[in-house]
């Protein structure tokens, strides 16, 4: 063996074959797998995609950074789930393009928060966190309200989703902008399509107090708020809570 | 640097220049109403640099065919001082972080990019691909002329190598200021600056092969192995890990091809491999080289080195899958990755006993040197958190671990105590040595340099132990009610003083760090030390490299 090794690395191209092909094994035998069996994902029919007002939120989360300190992935650990709710199955992110699962918790996790507290809470707390828990020590974010949201180019965004196989209907990539600014505008002619597109349980209200504009604090708590409420399987199936060590 | 060229390659590199700005005047004007822009008006700037600096120099006398017969060391100068400007960077943002989690109102007035989840990406990256990427460039051009006793095969693939690099990190850190990030961790740069790194990767691996061609050794020596996978295996993942939809070709935003649990799976066989193939492997070539020839002894073993380096280019890729336990990842991956991280530990040790058996007889050196002190102290932190790492890989205790800082402790003994340590070594070895210079210009501050960053490693890593356990106790303590002991405010409040603790560590080792700068500075200031041999030679090309021996 190590004789042969003593040939091999006189040549350089054969080494780095060699190097390409240990190296891929691995990663061949353990990802290859999740896209063909099918138990990897449960089945979820009803579940609703991420308005455009909501995928801008989530934009918005990626932009701060927020994934850095919170988590979105409750574990199948019995303190976590009496924490934060029952644990996250495989389909709650099956939409989500990359996912946001996190890696540490400088504070809480995420992935159950949608509809925990009010919208006056969020903005709030998002505008000073401090003013709302004293002892935080999660930063500010006053400028989300200052800003108003840009929703031009939400229908490319939603095209580009669809081409990944996100179910967006064409009607839905078509009127993202106008979806955008209805579901924060309940009394508008907008607000209509809204619902009809994406189902009677999607929250359509001034996420931020002030219906007149579109602003990147609407998003952020439309997003916020639909957290873990996309489908309701993993509440659905209490047996599933037993598995919880 | 551009004197150096021939006057062929200098006008290549002008033509290179003026297409870099092309392409940023391209992403300025068609990206103007999107964050694309200001990212265009970077590549814009750094490709008018690029063309000023080679027009300065355009029509120098071109060099004599003598420069062939010594070896091409210009870039490495630049690697080297542009490591030591990024980890002035990465660190004094790690650090100020740091301080924002124990004092959150010091963050400046309510403007985006001063939030912490803005800067903490700049951290990372500031510190592992420039503070990291550029030391491995420059020293593996170094060791893979030594080793191969050849020069580079031309004089500008090494530049743009370097410069492309570069790019490619202010790019990314210019980036999340303004907000622009693909939120995977240690992936975070857009689709446009992944694709331009896959071109300066690549350049980059043919110029490690054409410089392995013209080699006049028959073996390709074990540090060369480390930086080939480093090279290879960090362009895979790269490529996998950042296949993308962009939302247009003006738009700096794009869609991850993959979604949820296979992203997830996807994303950590990538983090961990960076930390395997960037963080390890590249680092492993360093301490091949640089430590035997430090320590004046050959490898204390051959056939550990192969053993080392195949355990590890196999094991790791399975790895991935031990920052996904007890998530919605199928339970048989997870068992792999546990098991997987559990047999790491062999090669890994391995490595790390074959480095400090090579120290058996040169132990009175690193008594008395500080710079082989620094590599010294490199392999024992690698063997520590190499045994951490398989540890929390074990399902129950990272039940315990993962979210809590104890990752953090973890990646910091091994950043800090492994890859900036071997760092540290590595470049007062090569100071003197390609500026020409008998010695550093102190080293009584390199004996300082070295106190500062061992204090800083064992507060910053003791201080992340403790807050990490705590906290993870603290999320899973019942009442006697049998319900949850804490609230999580309760746990924030408990971390308060390690953080504190944590960011004093943090100045400690960032104030080495600027001892090391000056240090570096002031020695390429001194008077050169007499010509040994005469020029033309090549002075310092040994008669054989160093072997490993049995
Ligand atoms: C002056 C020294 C340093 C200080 C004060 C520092 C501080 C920090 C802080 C505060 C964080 C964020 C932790 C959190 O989110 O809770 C962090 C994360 C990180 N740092 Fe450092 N750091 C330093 C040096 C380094 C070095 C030299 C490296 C690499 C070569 C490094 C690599 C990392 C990585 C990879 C993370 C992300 C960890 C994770 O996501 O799990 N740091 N650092
Ligand atoms: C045998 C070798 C090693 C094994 C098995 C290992 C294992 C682990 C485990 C289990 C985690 C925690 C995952 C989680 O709970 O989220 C982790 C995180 C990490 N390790 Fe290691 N480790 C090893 C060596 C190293 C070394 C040498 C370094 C640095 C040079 C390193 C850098 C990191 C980083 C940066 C993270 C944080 C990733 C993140 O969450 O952002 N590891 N490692």
């Amino acid at each position: 063996m190590f004789n042969s090794h003593y040939q091999l690395e006189r040549y350089s191209i054969g080494l780095a074959v060699a190097i390409i092909v240990v190296a891929s094994i691995g990663g061949l035998v353990e990802i290859g797998p999740l896209f063909t069996i099918q138990q990897t994902v449960e089945a979820a029919p009803g579940m609703r995609v991420y308005t455009p007002l909501e995928l801008a939120g989530r934009n918005i989360y990626m932009r701060e950074g927020c994934y850095a300190c919170h988590s979105q992935m409750i574990r199948t650990l019995s303190d976590e789930v009496e924490r934060y709710g029952p644990y996250s199955l495989a389909v709650e992110s099956q939409y989500d393009h990359p996912m946001l699962w996190g890696s540490k918790r400088t504070g809480p996790d995420l992935a159950r928060v949608g509809d925990k507290y009010s919208d006056q809470w969020q903005v709030a707390h998002l505008t000073d966190p401090r003013a709302v828990v004293p002892e935080s020590i999660m930063p500010g974010y006053a400028f989300l309200e200052r800003t108003s949201l840009r929703t031009d180019d939400l229908p490319s965004n939603l095209a580009a989703l669809k081409a990944l196989g996100v179910p967006y209907s064409d009607e839905m990539v078509h009127n993202a902008t106008t979806d955008a600014y209805g579901q924060s505008a309940p009394d508008s002619t907008e607000a209509q399509g809204v619902k009809a597109r994406y189902g009677d349980a999607t929250a359509v209200r001034s996420f931020d107090g002030n219906a007149g504009v579109v602003t990147e604090m609407d998003a952020l708590v439309a997003y916020l708020q639909v957290l873990g409420k996309l489908t309701d399987v993993a509440h659905a199936e209490p047996q599933l809570q037993g598995d919880a060590q | 640097m551009v004197s150096t060229m021939t006057v062929g390659e200098r006008q290549m590199a002008l033509g290179l220049c003026v297409l870099v700005a092309l392409c940023g005047l391209f992403m300025a004007v068609a990206g103007r109403n999107d964050l694309m822009g200001p990212q265009g008006v970077v590549v814009l700037l750094a490709g008018i640099l690029g063309a000023i600096v080679v027009l300065r120099r355009l029509d120098a006398p071109e060099p004599g065919p003598e420069r062939l017969a010594s070896y091409y060391d210009e870039p490495i100068k630049f690697g080297i001082v542009a490591a030591m400007v990024w980890a002035i960077i990465g660190m004094l943002v790690g650090d100020w972080v740091a301080w924002l989690l124990a004092f959150p109102r010091l963050t400046f007035a309510d403007v985006p990019w001063a939030s912490f989840g803005r800067l903490r990406p700049i951290h990372t990256t500031g510190i592992i691909f420039g503070f990291g990427g550029n030391a491995l460039i420059a020293t593996s051009m170094h060791v893979m002329q030594r080793t191969s006793r050849a020069r580079l095969p031309d004089q500008l693939s090494p530049w743009f190598v370097l410069a492309g690099y570069n790019l490619f990190c202010v790019l990314a850190v210019s980036g999340y200021l303004i907000g622009v990030t693909q939120s995977k961790e240690y992936a975070e740069p857009e689709w446009y600056a992944d694709i331009w790194l896959v071109i300066v990767w690549v350049t980059y691996f043919i110029l490690y092969l054409r410089t392995l061609a013209r080699r006049r050794e028959p073996h390709i020596y074990v540090a060369n192995w480390y930086f080939l996978a480093f090279i290879l295996v960090v362009a895979m993942l790269h490529i996998v890990n950042n296949l993308a939809l962009p939302v247009s070709l003006s738009s700096a935003k794009s869609y991850s091809l993959f979604s949820g649990v296979q992203d997830a799976m996807v994303q950590w066989w990538y983090g961990h491999n960076a930390v395997a193939f960037f963080l390890t492997a590249g680092f492993l070539g360093m301490l091949y080289y640089y430590l035997p020839k430090r320590a004046g002894r050959p490898i204390y073993s051959y056939r550990m080195s192969i053993i080392g380096f195949w355990g590890i280019t196999f094991f790791y890729v399975w790895v991935g899958s031990h920052h996904l336990h007890y998530t919605a990842l199928p339970q048989w991956v997870q068992t792999l990755g546990m098991t997987f991280s559990v047999m790491l530990l062999v090669p890994s040790w391995i490595a790390a006993a074959n480095a400090l058996l090579t120290l058996n007889g040169a132990w009175h050196k690193v008594r008395d040197d500080a710079t082989l002190r620094f590599m010294m102290v490199a392999a024992v932190f690698y063997g520590l958190s190499t045994f951490e790492g398989s540890f929390l890989a074990i399902q129950p205790v990272n039940a315990l671990s993962h979210y809590t800082d104890w990752t953090i402790a973890h990646v910091h003994a091994g950043t800090l105590g492994w890859n900036a340590m071997i760092i540290f070594g590595a470049i007062y070895y090569l100071v003197p040595q390609l500026w020409k210079r008998p010695s550093m210009y102190s080293p009584r501050l390199v004996e300082v340099h070295f106190w500062f960053a061992i204090a800083g490693t064992v507060i910053y890593v003791f201080a992340m132990w403790n807050s990490g356990i705590t906290q993870g106790l603290m999320w899973r303590t019942y009442n006697d009610s049998g319900t949850l002991a804490y609230s999580f405010v309760d746990s924030l409040l408990a971390m308060h003083p390690y953080y504190i603790a944590r960011a004093f560590g943090g100045l400690l080792f960032l104030i080495g760090t600027a001892v090391g700068c000056y240090n570096i500075w002031m020695t390429t200031r001194t008077a050169p030390a007499a010509r040994i041999a005469p020029a033309g030679q090549v002075p310092d090309m040994p008669s054989a490299p160093v072997v490993a021996g049995e």
